[in-house]
């Protein structure tokens, strides 16, 4: 059989079985390196998996047609209802599958010291929600995905309750699992009308069905139908003001949890199911979403900039990243769209950096209290370099991949001002000078100044080996995904232009062409005169 | 073999073994353990399932048995009540071999008393005969009433018995009532019958009230809001396998009587009935949920659980019948294995003396007894309704009979509950994960898992989540199960309400 029709498989099979060996391996408490081994196993079955993940990039066909899965495996799996095991990648989702892979050996190595106790559940629960999310990725059967969505959500929540930091561990897990749980309840009510109405789960089916209004239901029964998926998804985004579980869900979990919580899932499952089945409705709610993103992203970076818990500020850090995502998105224009999904890989991956170098901090002093830093420059010059330069990625500075996204989507917004008002986008535009306060205040706070109370007690130390092999792939990544963005963005685009280019109710007319062209443009400035990665764009 | 005897042999032996521990139970001197006896009852429940096997065999060769002047009637649905039961009760059985630390000297009547019990259950399964469905009940209403006092000595076990003995007495009152009325609507206490005379009586009223007292009997012993009052307190006071067993194998058949009885004998007064059914399965699902919010002990939230979970099942009973009795057989195959499992574990764990009571006995458990955690936390995520295991499909087809059935309020109203559901469970469930071990468990004898609870919990663990992976083989068994329950009604078949799948494959390549 050939490999492309598995290959998803695989990649799902893959964590699954290494999560079933590690939860037989035996745990042996006390012997140093004893306990190391469901680490290694951990980092062997995610390189494996990264290691399957990169068929698809490797063989993605860009000039397949719009609106067709590749590498697809779709066999009747529950006779009635029709439920089918259907996967297939897009351009949408191929580039997700790889970072959630590529995210994976970084999680483990970031929990090699942190997690001492109990590592078979630990690791066990880590390749779980790594299959969970996967499948998410990969699903194209609403009912499977539904299952891979409710089931991202367990091994999530033990993780927090398990391995949380403070007390209060048990009361976040719960209303994490609150928030996310109860919309869902209602999706399922959703996903089950629609199944009524059309009597099949299968996306790519009722996405046509929906792209000839074939759906036979009155407006508003859809319109409550689409808000009932937007929900659902909006919490796990999460944009604002659904955003009650994040500051306490982030501030407990683990940080290899923690770089997986928010974000992509949310995003992605907006972009496919919501954009995807109800095109017109999403249009419909689109001006709200706007002025939400556009709050969302105001109010995370405000909020940022009080908080003296390094968490919390990275929480609501979170929150303001995604809700450009949000804002780009809805503008439902191919700039928009583009930077938004590019967006997602971006803030996922400095998200990732980004807590991993608190844990590091938080491993040497114990602490998350910005007041007990002060002046570790000197001491750390590796740190803080990394700390820098993840920074300044998501402050969009200019070279780094930030700024790819940010500008894409706010140029996107600038083009759909005929739908929303001007104010949105000026506002979304503030964010990210409110962006960069907090986060160079945070650098000088910790990192400069005089030495604070906590490193006078403490002896801290620089990057180990282990620390760089985390922190370097992400920052070259910054580095490259800022230089040579058309590499990502080619199979993106794919689904840019498809998911922005239908009938819509506020694009001006007959621009699709010159749009296109405007974007090569504006990519061409962006990639620095023009170097080889330009070609990748036509 | 004679058709009687052969529509009647797994109850016989069942029967047969029941007597077999009575007889033997003297021959084992005072202090000694009890143990050969559970496995004489074993052998006999395994052999009784088989037996259903066979019944299952015949029925698909020649269609449904009837027995004994057509009061006793096996088609597909009874076996599959038959082999649930089976298997509910050899679990519990397995599990509840070692239950009894020292050798008590009754524990040979506890096993005596499940076979009778399980007898008493597949009887109602597969009577069509109100009154031989009466005897069924009483039978294993009675051995479940003495079961629930067996931790002798202890308020709480006494309480539970006498609550549940007088309570049930009463509600089977209202359902001999409910006969009765039947009887004096149509002249006939037989299933076939009541329908025919129902359909020409001239007192409809007194049709109307005679279901309305079946719902009640059988609403006790489903225990279905507002007749519900008793099961907390008998849950907390019966011993774990006890309940493990109470709050599936008798909600079982009593839910195949009432499959049989609203679908079979009173059809025609289903705009009725549906009404009744509403408010029952409303009121159940609210007021479980909402009970078990405010539970901290252990086996008094499951018992609030109970009754939510009875509620999910009424709802399916608003749909056409041939989804109705699939969605619910399902359900309660889902139901039995996750629940029964859970009672495996709170047994394991506990003792015949349940040191462990509340929620916050539970704290750090996993650090102490990983495997055991794990299977909670398995059948408790099955119980949350967490995709790929048994709970999730078991709802799922509840919900979507019910939206099929034209019943969408029910099913969001359903899922909201289950909704509110999480959270208690989850408050268990985080618990078992968290941090510190508590004193209790820290201070708690490690009950080694023995060779026949890891059988019986394995057991449960894997029909769990073969369920929720491969619910195609049950599926088609239960689905198979419907049209023979009612031979009256095949002139006009319920059409499948699922539209066809259209042949739609989409391949790049």
């Amino acid at each position: 059989m050939n490999l492309d029709h598995i290959i998803l498989t695989l990649i799902l099979l893959a964590p699954l079985v290494g999560a079933a060996v590690l939860a037989l391996m035996p745990e042996s408490e006390g012997s140093p390196d004893g306990s190391k081994r469901h680490a290694i196993g951990a980092l062997l079955v995610t390189l494996i998996t990264l290691g399957l993940t990169l068929h698809l990039p490797a063989h993605f066909h860009y000039g397949a047609e719009p609106h067709t899965f590749q590498f697809v495996q779709n066999i009747p799996w529950i006779a009635s209802p029709a439920i089918r095991y259907h996967l297939g990648v897009d351009g949408l989702s191929m580039w997700l599958i790889v970072l959630a892979a590529f995210l994976a050996p970084i999680g483990v190595l970031a929990s090699w010291n942190t997690i001492n106790t109990r590592t078979r559940l630990f690791y066990t629960l880590f390749l779980l929600q790594q299959v969970a999310m996967l499948g998410i990725f990969v699903a194209l059967d609403l009912f499977l995905y539904y299952g891979f969505w409710e089931l991202s959500l367990v091994p999530m929540t033990l993780l927090i309750a398990a391995f949380g930091r403070t007390e209060n561990r048990r009361r976040a897990a719960i209303k994490f699992f609150l928030y996310a749980f109860i919309p869902s309840a209602i999706l399922l009510v959703a996903i089950l009308w629609l199944y009524n109405l059309t009597g099949t789960f299968d996306l790519p089916i009722l996405q046509a069905l929906a792209a000839s209004h074939a759906i036979a239901a009155t407006p508003t029964a859809l319109l409550l139908c689409s808000l009932a998926f937007l929900v659902a998804f909006a919490v796990k985004v999460p944009v604002f003001p659904l955003h009650g579980w994040l500051q306490e869900a982030v501030s407990e979990a683990p940080t290899a949890a923690v770089m997986v919580l928010a974000g992509k899932l949310g995003l992605y499952s907006i972009l496919r199911f919501s954009f995807g089945i109800f095109p017109e409705q999403s249009r419909h709610v689109a001006p709200v979403l706007i002025a939400l993103g556009a709050i969302g992203i105001l109010y995370g970076s405000l909020i940022a900039l009080i908080k003296s818990d390094l968490k919390k500020l990275a929480a609501f850090s979170t929150l303001s990243h995604v809700s450009f995502v949000i804002l780009g998105i809805f503008t439902f224009t191919v700039l928009g769209v583009d930077g938004g999904v590019f967006q997602i890989l971006n803030e996922s991956l400095i998200g990732a950096a980004f807590f991993i170098l608190l844990g590091l901090l938080y491993e040497r002093y114990g602490t998350y209290d910005m007041r007990d830093y002060g002046g570790l420059a000197t001491r750390h010059p590796w740190m803080v370099t990394m700390f820098v330069i993840t920074v300044l990625a998501a402050a969009g500075l200019p070279m780094l991949s930030g700024f790819v996204g940010e500008f894409l989507i706010l140029s996107g917004s600038m083009q759909a001002v005929a739908a929303h008002h001007v104010l949105w986008t000026v506002i979304g535009a503030s964010g990210v000078i409110f962006g960069a306060s907090y986060l160079l205040w945070m650098i000088q706070r910790v990192f400069y100044g005089s030495v604070g109370m906590r490193p006078e007690e403490v002896p801290g130390w620089d990057l180990t080996a282990r620390e760089h092999l985390e922190l370097w792939p992400l920052t070259a990544l910054f580095l490259i995904m800022g230089i040579a963005s058309p590499f990502w963005i080619r199979a993106i685009d794919t689904y840019g232009t498809i998911t922005a280019d239908k009938p819509s109710l506020f694009e001006p007319t007959g621009l699709k062409h010159s749009e296109t062209e405007t974007y090569s443009k504006i990519l061409s400035q962006d990639v620095l005169s023009g170097t080889a990665a330009h070609q990748e764009v036509r | 073999m004679s058709t009687n005897l052969l529509a009647l042999l797994p109850e016989l032996i069942l029967a047969l073994t029941g007597v077999l521990v009575m007889v033997s139970e003297p021959l084992i001197a005072p202090g000694q353990t009890r143990k050969p006896l559970g496995w004489l009852a074993i052998l006999g429940t395994f052999a009784s399932g088989l037996a259903a096997l066979y019944q299952l065999h015949v029925v698909n060769a020649s269609g449904p048995i009837t027995a004994f002047y057509a009061t006793l009637q096996v088609d597909a649905f009874s076996v599959f009540f038959h082999l649930l039961i089976a298997s509910i009760v050899l679990v519990t059985l397995l599990a509840s071999l070692d239950y009894f630390e020292s050798p008590i000297t009754f524990a040979g009547e506890y096993f005596a008393l499940v076979c009778f019990g399980a007898t008493g259950m597949m009887f109602m399964t597969s009577s069509v005969e109100l009154l031989m469905v009466f005897i069924g009940l009483e039978i294993s209403s009675i051995s479940t009433y003495i079961l629930a006092g067996f931790r002798k000595g202890r308020a709480t076990a006494s309480e539970a018995a006498i609550k549940y003995f007088l309570l049930g007495s009463f509600a089977t009152a209202f359902f001999l009532y409910g006969i009765a009325l039947c009887f004096g609507a149509t002249g006939s206490t037989s299933i076939a019958a009541i329908a025919a005379g129902l359909a020409v009586t001239r007192t409809p009223l007194l049709g109307w009230l005679a279901v309305a007292m079946v719902l009640i009997g059988l609403g006790f012993k489903v225990s279905a809001a507002p007749f519900h009052v008793w099961t907390p307190d008998v849950y907390q006071g019966a011993p774990a396998p006890v309940v493990g067993l109470m709050s599936t194998a008798p909600k079982a058949a009593a839910f195949a009587v009432l499959l049989r009885f609203l679908f079979n004998a009173t059809p025609m007064y289903r705009d009725h009935w549906i009404l009744l059914i509403e408010i029952l399965a409303v009121a159940s699902m609210t007021v479980g949920n909402l009970g078990a919010l405010l539970q901290r002990d252990v086996k008094r939230l499951l018992a609030y659980s109970a009754i939510a979970n009875a509620g999910y099942i009424l709802v399916a009973f608003t749909a056409a019948q041939q989804e109705a009795v699939s969605a619910v057989c399902f359900y309660t195959a889902a139901y039995s294995a996750m629940n029964v499992g859970a009672f495996i574990v709170l047994t394991q764990l506990s003792g015949f003396d349940e040191k462990l009571r509340t929620i916050d006995d539970f704290t750090g458990l996993a650090l102490k007894r990983p495997a055991l955690s794990a299977f909670l936390g398995l059948f408790l995520l099955s119980l949350i309704g967490i995709p790929f295991t048994g709970g999730f499909f078991g709802k799922f087809y509840v919900f979507s009979a019910a939206v099929h059935g034209g019943h969408t309020w029910l099913a969001i109203v359903g899922l909201v509950n289950s909704g509110i559901a999480c959270f208690y469970y989850l408050r268990l469930l985080a618990a078992l994960y968290s941090r510190p071990v508590t004193d209790t468990i820290a201070d708690a004898p490690m009950r080694r898992l023995t060779f026949p609870a890891t059988i019986a919990l394995t057991a449960t663990a894997a029909a769990t989540l073969c369920l929720g992976i491969l619910p195609n083989h049950l599926l088609h068994l239960v689905q198979r199960a419907t049209p023979e329950t009612l031979p009256a009604l095949t002139a006009a078949p319920v059409p499948s309400p699922l539209p066809p799948y259209g042949p739609a494959e989409t391949s790049s390549h």
